[in-house]
C-alpha cells in the first residue's frame, strides 16, 4: 500500500534567461510514494495554479528513461543519487517523511537557464552536427548483411549508442565537460565497420566543436556516476586514442592532397 | 465541397504498382530542385528521414520540432523491434507474406496498394539503417539476428536490445543533421506549429510560435510534410510521450485536410496499471512478457488474500479458459477487451482493483529462475523500479493502455492529403494499418514514408509548380493565420478561470477511456459525446493559464492542444458511432458474436474520412471504399 510523505522542496526559479534566479520553498504535503519524482512536481504544480502561483517550469517528455527531456540536479545530484536512473524513473517511495529536497538545473556554463528548471541543451547538437554520422545517402545503401559485424563489436556499439543525450555528465562534471556524451557518440560509430571511412574527420570534428562549447576532462569520473544509462567511462580513453591518431592522420591525409 | 475521393492507385498487378507509378512521376532537374523550399513539421523517424533524404536530393528543407532537439521525438520510446522482409531466416518470409500479415492484421481496413508498397521498401529500409550505424542485434557470425514478434509465424522483426526506436531515430536523426551541417536543411527547435496556411488551394506554408520568446511567425513553401504522430494522448493516460499531441495535424484538419477513421485505436494489453489520480502517464511492457506470463484474476470478487495466498482452484485464467488453442496469446485486442470486462466484474487486482496478474510462477518453476532472469531481465526490473514489486516474488500486475492510433489525416497513394502540396507522413496518417497494427510496424511505416516514398511523390507534386510564383508570406492567408494565432494566445491567458489544463485534459481521458475505449456502444458515446461537449464548453470559460505569452510557458503550450483534443476526442466517439461494427481496435459491443467482433463488410468496408465545416457545425463524413484484390477477407477466431 502506498504511504504518503510530507516533504519541503527548495527550488531554483528563475524568470528568464537574463533575470536573475532564487530559491523557493514549497511545502509538499501528503505525496504519495508511489508516484514518481515528476509526478510529485506535477502535484506541486497543481497545487501552486490552484493558489494563482505560477507553477515551477521543468521539462520530460517520454517518462520512461529513453527520450532524455527530463533533467534536474537533485541534492546536488543530475537526476538524483539513484544509480542508472533519469529523474523520470526515480520514484518517492526512495525518499522519506520529512526529507528536504532541493531542485536546480542541470548547471554548466554550455547549458544557459531558459527557465527555472529548463536549460538549453542545444550545444550538444552541434557537436553532432559536426560529424556525428556515416556518410550515406537514401537508396545508397548496400545489402544489410554483406558486412558481418561481430556481435562483440555490434555489442560495444550498443554500449555507446545506448547515451539519451540529457546531458547528466557535462552537469555532473566539476569542468562542466563534455566528453562522455561525445565518446558515446563517436565511439558508437568508431566501432563500426560502415564508420571506418570518416573515422578520423569524424574525430577532429567532434572533439574540436566539444571543446567550443564544454570544459576541459580531467578524468574524475562524475560523468560515469551520474549517467541514467551507465555509458562507460572506457569510451573516453577509446575517445582520446583516436584523438591523437586523427591529429596525425588528418594531417598526413591534408597533406597528400 | 469535397468530391469523391481519389486513392490515386496505380493501375497494373499489385507487385508492380509502385515501380511503374515511380517509373510514370514526374521529376525534378538537380539545378531546379534549389529553387524549391519544402518544409518539414515532426522530427520522428518519419520526419527526420523525410527531410534528409529531401535535403540530399537538394531542396531546400526547413524543419519545425517543439522539442528542444530534434533526437527526442516519441519514436525514441519504441521498444520491440522494425520488420523487414528479409527472409534471412528462410522461414517463408517474404514481401508478399508482410503484405498479406499486414492487411489481414489491420483487419482489412487499410488500402493494399500502400501495404505492398510498406512490405517492398521494409527491405530498404533495413538497409539503410544498417548503412547509418544503427547497431542491431548480431548472431555470432556478424550477421543480423531476427526474433518473431507479435504472433507472426516468421522471425522477421530487427532490433537493438529493447531500444529500438531509439536506434533507428539516432541513425535519421544523424543523417539529418548532416544536411544540417551542409546547409541544405535549416533546423528550427521549440517552434510549435500551430496553423497551416492553404492559398490559392494549396498548402502553401504554415505559422509557428517559438515556445520560449512566444515569437509567432509565418513560413512559405511550395508543400508541407506533417509528421507529427498519432492522438493516443487524448485520453490522457497513454503510453505516448507527455507532450505528444495532435495540434499540427488538428489545425490542418480545420483548413480543409480530412480526417480518416479516428475510432482506429489501440490498446495495448501489457501495461502497468495506473496507481492514483496523479498518475501522468502509464508504461508499456513489452508484450513478450506473455509467452511466459499466465494471466488470472481470483474467481471471487471480495478477494483479499495475496496471490500466493489464492488457491489454484480459485484462480481464473480467462484467457487460457476461453481461448483453449492461443491461451495468453491472443491478439492485443482480445487480451486486452477480456481483461477489462473480468476488472469491470470486479474481479480486478492491486489496490485499486484495476489490473489482472500476469504470473511467471509456473514458468519459475519450470525453467528455472535463471532462464527467466535471461529473457525478460530488464523488463522485470524496469517493473520493479516503477511498482516496488519483485515479479519474482508476487505476480506483476497489468492493464491495457492507449498505445497508438492507426486513425489520422487522410493521404491518397502519394502521401499527399487533399490539399494540394500538404503530405502526410508517418503515424500522423492514417493509410497502411487499417483498423489495427502489428507490432513492429509503426518504426517501418515511419521510415518507409520518410525515406522511401515521399522523396518521391513530393517530387512530383513539386515538378508542376517550377514556372510558377513560389508562395510567400506576403499573402493575405499568412497575415490572417499569424492574427488567429496570436489571438488564441492571448485568448487562453485572459480566461483566468480556476482549474488548470491538466485539469481539464484528466477529465477528458476519463471520458474518453470509459465510453470511447476498448469496447463501445451506442448509449455510452452518445453520452460521451454530451459530456465531452460540455466540458470543452467549461474548458473554454473556466481554465487557468497563468503567466505571460512571451516565455516559456508550459500551461500556455498545453491549453492550446488540450483544446484540440476536445474536438478530436468528439470527433473521435461520432466516428465510432457511425461504424456500426467491430473491426481491429474497434469493438462495438453490439457488433459481437460471444465477444468475438463482427464485422460488417458489406457496408463499412471503406475508410471514412471527415471534412470540417467551421466551428460549432459536424463534420461530414466522406467515404473511400476499400477493395481487396490479393488478399481476401476471411473472419479472425482465435479460439
Amino acid at each position: 500500500m502506498s504511504k504518503h510523505l510530507n516533504l519541503t522542496l527548495k527550488v531554483w526559479r528563475q524568470d528568464g534567461p537574463d533575470a536573475q534566479g532564487r530559491f523557493e520553498t514549497y511545502e509538499a504535503r501528503g505525496i504519495a510514494d508511489d508516484a514518481s519524482f515528476l509526478e510529485m512536481l506535477d502535484v506541486v504544480n497543481e497545487r501552486l495554479i490552484g493558489e494563482n502561483k505560477e507553477p515551477i517550469t521543468f521539462e520530460s517528455d517520454c517518462r520512461e528513461g529513453i527520450c532524455g527531456t527530463c533533467s534536474l540536479t537533485i541534492n546536488g545530484m543530475p537526476h538524483g543519487k539513484e544509480k542508472g536512473t533519469a529523474t523520470c524513473q526515480l520514484h518517492m517511495r526512495k525518499f522519506s517523511d520529512g526529507d528536504h529536497i532541493t531542485i536546480e538545473p542541470f548547471r554548466a556554463r554550455a547549458f544557459p537557464v531558459i527557465r527555472d528548471l529548463a536549460v538549453d541543451r542545444s550545444a550538444l547538437d552541434r557537436i553532432i552536427e559536426a560529424g556525428g554520422f556515416i556518410s550515406v545517402n537514401t537508396g545508397a545503401a548496400p545489402e544489410a548483411n554483406i558486412t558481418p559485424v561481430p556481435k562483440s563489436v555490434a555489442d560495444a556499439a550498443m554500449d555507446a549508442a545506448a547515451c539519451i543525450g540529457c546531458g547528466a555528465c557535462v552537469a555532473a562534471c566539476p569542468n562542466s565537460a563534455g566528453q562522455l556524451f561525445t565518446a558515446a557518440k563517436v565511439q558508437h560509430l568508431n566501432l563500426l565497420p560502415q564508420g571506418q571511412a570518416e573515422r578520423w574527420k569524424r574525430t577532429e570534428a567532434m572533439v574540436e566543436t566539444m571543446e567550443e562549447y564544454f570544459g576541459s576532462c580531467t578524468n574524475h569520473g562524475e560523468c560515469h556516476d551520474a549517467c541514467p544509462k551507465e555509458i562507460s567511462l572506457d569510451f573516453i580513453a577509446y575517445l582520446n586514442r583516436d584523438y591523437i591518431k586523427a591529429k596525425v592522420k588528418n594531417r598526413k591525409l591534408a597533406s597528400q592532397s | 465541397m469535397i468530391g469523391e475521393l481519389k486513392s490515386n492507385v496505380p493501375a497494373g498487378p499489385m507487385e508492380d504498382k509502385w515501380t511503374n507509378h515511380k517509373f510514370s512521376s514526374k521529376l525534378v532537374n538537380p539545378n531546379n530542385k534549389r529553387k524549391f523550399n519544402v518544409i518539414v513539421v515532426g522530427s520522428g523517424l518519419a520526419g527526420a528521414a523525410a527531410a534528409a533524404s529531401l535535403g540530399e536530393l537538394g531542396y531546400k528543407v526547413q524543419l519545425f520540432t517543439f522539442h528542444d532537439t530534434p533526437r527526442r521525438a516519441h519514436s525514441i520510446a519504441a521498444q520491440g523491434g522494425i520488420n523487414g522482409a528479409k527472409n534471412y531466416k528462410n522461414d517463408g518470409d517474404s514481401v508478399h507474406r508482410l503484405f498479406y500479415d499486414t492487411v489481414k492484421g489491420g483487419d482489412y481496413r487499410a488500402r493494399e496498394a500502400n501495404v505492398h508498397r510498406l512490405a517492398e521498401v521494409s527491405v530498404n529500409i533495413i538497409d539503410q539503417a544498417v548503412a547509418q550505424g544503427v547497431p542491431f542485434a548480431r548472431e555470432y557470425g556478424g550477421r543480423l539476428d531476427n526474433r518473431s514478434f507479435g504472433g507472426t509465424q516468421v522471425s522477421r522483426t530487427f532490433y537493438a536490445r529493447g531500444q529500438t526506436g531509439q536506434q533507428l531515430l539516432l541513425g535519421a536523426y544523424s543523417a539529418l543533421m548532416r544536411q544540417v551541417s551542409l546547409g541544405h536543411v535549416e533546423l528550427n527547435v521549440r517552434s510549435e506549429m500551430l496553423d497551416l496556411v492553404v492559398a490559392d488551394g494549396r498548402a502553401s506554408g504554415v505559422v509557428v510560435r517559438n515556445v520560449v520568446t512566444g515569437q509567432v511567425t509565418a513560413h512559405a513553401g511550395h508543400a508541407v510534410l506533417l509528421a507529427t504522430g498519432g492522438y493516443g494522448n487524448v485520453y490522457y493516460l497513454s503510453t505516448n510521450a507527455k507532450m505528444s499531441n495532435v495540434t499540427a495535424a488538428w489545425r490542418a484538419h480545420r483548413r480543409g485536410a480530412l480526417f480518416a477513421n479516428p475510432c482506429y485505436t489501440q490498446i495495448h494489453p501489457t501495461c502497468i496499471p495506473a496507481s492514483d489520480e496523479f498518475q501522468s502517464k502509464l508504461t508499456l511492457m513489452s508484450e513478450s512478457l506473455r509467452n511466459d506470463g499466465r494471466i488470472w484474476v481470483p474467481t471471487s470478487h471480495d478477494e483479499t488474500r495475496a496471490a500466493d495466498q489464492i488457491p489454484e482452484a480459485e484462480r481464473d485464467y480467462f484467457l487460457e479458459r476461453k481461448y483453449p488453442s492461443f491461451g495468453n496469446l491472443v491478439p492485443r485486442d482480445v487480451a486486452s477487451r477480456n481483461a477489462k470486462t473480468v476488472v469491470d466484474e470486479g474481479r480486478g487486482v492491486g489496490p485499486l482493483k484495476n489490473g489482472v496478474f500476469l504470473d511467471f510462477a509456473e514458468a519459475i518453476a519450470r525453467d528455472g529462475r535463471p532462464a527467466i532472469e535471461d529473457r525478460y531481465d530488464n523488463l522485470l526490473q524496469m517493473y520493479e523500479r516503477i511498482t516496488g514489486d519483485d515479479p519474482f516474488r508476487v505476480p506483476m500486475r497489468i492493464y491495457p493502455a492507449v498505445h497508438y492510433t492507426m486513425g489520422g489525416l487522410w493521404v491518397d497513394y502519394n502521401l499527399m492529403s487533399n490539399v494540394p502540396g500538404l503530405f502526410v507522413l508517418g503515424e500522423a496518417n492514417f493509410s497502411d494499418h487499417g483498423a489495427n497494427r502489428l507490432g513492429a510496424s509503426a518504426l517501418m511505416q515511419g521510415l518507409a514514408d520518410g525515406y522511401f516514398v515521399a522523396p518521391y511523390t513530393v517530387g512530383s507534386y513539386l515538378a508542376d509548380l517550377l514556372g510558377k510564383k513560389a508562395p510567400d508570406t506576403t499573402h493575405p492567408a499568412f497575415t490572417e493565420s499569424i492574427d488567429q494565432v496570436t489571438d488564441q494566445t492571448k485568448q487562453w491567458l485572459s480566461v483566468k478561470g480556476t482549474k488548470s489544463v491538466d485539469h481539464y485534459h484528466r477529465e477528458l481521458g476519463k471520458i474518453m477511456w470509459e465510453h470511447v475505449g476498448m469496447a463501445r456502444n451506442q448509449p455510452g458515446l452518445e453520452k460521451a459525446m454530451s459530456e465531452i461537449s460540455a466540458l470543452h464548453d467549461e474548458f473554454r470559460t473556466n481554465v487557468r493559464v497563468l503567466g505571460s505569452g512571451d516565455t516559456l510557458n508550459q500551461s500556455l503550450e498545453k491549453a492550446g492542444r488540450v483544446d484540440d483534443f476536445f474536438e478530436l476526442g468528439m470527433l473521435l466517439a461520432r466516428d465510432a458511432l457511425e461504424r456500426e461494427e467491430s473491426c481491429g481496435g474497434h469493438f462495438r459491443e453490439e457488433h459481437q458474436d460471444d465477444g468475438e467482433a463482427l464485422r460488417d463488410d458489406e457496408n463499412f468496408a471503406h475508410v471514412a474520412a471527415w471534412e470540417w465545416t467551421g466551428d460549432g457545425k459536424p463534420q461530414v463524413r466522406h467515404k473511400e471504399e476499400l477493395t481487396f484484390d490479393v488478399v481476401h477477407p476471411s473472419t479472425r477466431s482465435y479460439k
